[in-house]
């Protein structure tokens, strides 16, 4: 269970550009739950996921994992309960490393380092048979550079990456936003697959209103910084893109329309 | 160039390989623009002239003038990281410093070896008829065993972290990766095997002097730089050797245009011929880039 309490975040604290990006929110997801969050730019999704990580140093309020409080907790520190895969997978992914290099840097996410060889025939067949179950031909490219992949390559392997080891949550940063719709799709349904196999907790941010619906069981929309919207179970099952838009555009009829072009339906 | 000089400069080279090897650290593998080494090279030097000159052992001065690169590193690093100054100015406080300091170690300007006193390389000086073969030895043993440290070292999981915070330290803490730690023991390694390069030069040359830092880093960016454009190649150990070779090879290059009667250089024209090999070789990759491209315009016309 994760439970934010009361959660702000102020950006340029203490100077003229002081801006409230997150307002007290408080949040508690639950063992099991995939929590799609939608709003327009500038809404706060990507505050409340950076909060999950560690990214944001939050201004007030509390972050547990279970009963142990992470709020001050780093990246790094927290890096053995949350696995995030982001937007860009030139950041998810270390470029220069080859495609077992950066299996193996998931592989031990959270874990002592130490001085054992980072590779091992071992590890090297258990990525095999990860990237094999891909049917992308990856398993052949174990030695090269994960820089000569293509992006939707790459995503993928962001993927598997983040459900190497274990895990309280998966954060995925609108994942596919940087995607071809063809290659987009193929990762949202290699998302599900996985989410469905390794039953995993999730707080999928994303921008359509699509993906909000056909992935998960709960749906949060945030504007200005406010849970707003907050639906799960035969409720949002009843709900369709429509009712979502409609509902979008009632709730953010103050902050004017230029969130409805930012949006892709 | 004759035999004497060729020896030299495979002395040379591979003394100041331990340089290249620090440098590639800290430049390549963390991204990490380090100029520490134009101290801690004669603070090496310094530490283990005057701790040998006092009469203590020359493998443990070696090993005290490592320990003090590595502090020096240690202190860029913890200036840049802990306290958000720019690496390249980090860097060049703890150099300035470090002048300072290698003066107060040597109580002066320099420190002389005397020729009756014991170093690393006096029990190697016997080994063979020719006095240098013995020192060529040691000194590519220690080259070895310095390279293949590290080679072992960038292959663990540590050392994999390392990589991964010079390439993508954002990636690196979501993989929860302590960045700043890599970054603090990847310049101390650095600056360790820069001042043990420098402690084996106050050996092999018999003397320590303040000066003898200048230009160090740009000794060092050129092996590398020579070593990466000989030797192209993404195998780590085969990049640490192409250090080695780029050290010598660059000894070499500096020994022929001291010698070339035609240039009528000397000896004190050395950073200035160092400075042109490394402009030459930053920019002939350039160079090849341009014509290659130039090629495949032409083509698609």
């Amino acid at each position: 269970m994760i439970r934010l309490e009361k959660v702000r975040v102020l950006f340029n604290q203490g100077t003229a550009l002081e801006k409230v990006v997150l307002k007290n929110v408080s949040l508690t997801i639950e063992e099991g739950e995939i929590v799609t969050v939608i709003g327009g730019n500038g809404a706060g999704k990507s505050t409340l996921l950076n909060v999950l990580t560690g990214d944001i140093n939050i201004s007030q309020g509390r972050i547990f994992f279970e009963e142990t409080d992470v709020t001050r907790w780093s990246a790094a520190k927290r890096a053995s309960m949350v696995a995030r895969v982001f937007q860009d997978p030139l950041v998810g992914t270390c470029g220069s490393l080859t495609v077992e290099e950066n299996l193996a840097l998931a592989f031990y996410r959270g874990k002592n380092l130490g001085l054992g060889f980072a590779l091992s025939p071992k590890n090297r067949k258990a990525f095999t048979t990860f990237l094999e179950r891909l049917n992308l031909g990856l398993e052949a490219r174990l030695k090269d550079p994960i820089g000569l992949l293509s992006g939707g390559q790459r995503q993928a392997i962001s993927l598997i990456m983040a459900v190497l080891a274990p895990m309280q949550i998966l954060v995925l940063d609108e994942h596919t936003a940087a995607l071809d719709p063809r290659t987009a799709a193929f990762i949202i349904q290699l998302t599900r697959n996985i989410i469905l196999e390794k039953n995993l907790t999730v707080l999928m941010v994303t921008h359509s209103m699509h993906q909000a619906l056909e992935v998960g069981n709960r749906t949060l929309m945030l504007t200005e910084g406010e849970i707003v919207f907050d639906v799960k179970g035969a409720e949002r099952s009843k709900l369709k893109e429509d009712d979502l838009l409609r509902l979008f555009k009632e709730v953010v009829h103050k902050t004017g329309e230029e969130d409805e072009i930012l949006l892709n339906v | 160039m004759n035999e004497l000089q060729f020896l030299g400069a495979i002395e040379l080279g591979l003394i100041y390989g331990m340089v290249a090897l620090g440098v590639y650290l800290s430049f390549r593998v963390l991204d990490f623009p380090d100029l520490t080494a134009d101290g801690s090279f004669p603070l090496g030097a310094a530490l283990a002239a005057t701790l040998i000159s006092q009469g203590q052992d020359p493998w443990l001065s070696t090993l005290c003038a490592v320990l003090g690169g590595c502090v020096s590193g240690l202190f860029t690093a913890w200036l840049s990281v802990r306290w958000k100054i720019l690496n390249l100015l980090a860097s060049i406080l703890t150099m300035l410093a470090l002048y300072s300091i290698n003066l107060r170690i040597m109580k002066g300007p320099n420190v002389t070896i005397m020729m009756d006193i014991k170093t690393i390389f006096s029990p190697f000086e016997t080994f063979f008829t020719a006095k240098i073969a013995g020192t060529i030895l040691l000194l590519s043993l220690i080259a070895l065993v310095a390279g293949v440290s590290l080679w072992y070292f960038l292959l663990t999981k540590t050392g994999l972290a390392l990589r991964a915070t010079g390439t993508n330290p954002r990636m690196a803490q979501a993989q929860g990766i302590k960045t700043k730690g890599m970054i603090l023991l990847g310049i101390s390694l650095s600056n360790g095997l820069i001042a043990l390069g420098g402690a084996l030069f106050a050996q092999h040359q018999g003397f320590a002097d303040v000066t003898i830092g200048n230009g160090t880093i740009i000794m060092g960016l050129a092996a590398v730089i020579i070593g990466e454009v000989v030797f192209p190649t993404r195998r780590i150990w085969l990049t640490l050797f192409a250090c080695i070779i780029g050290t010598i090879l660059h000894r070499f290059a500096i020994a022929l245009a001291l010698n070339a009667d035609g240039l009528g250089l000397q000896a004190t024209d050395l950073n200035l011929v160092t400075a042109a090999i490394v402009i030459i070789a930053m920019i002939l990759p350039r160079l090849k880039e341009a014509t290659a491209n130039k090629l495949i315009g032409r083509g698609h016309a």
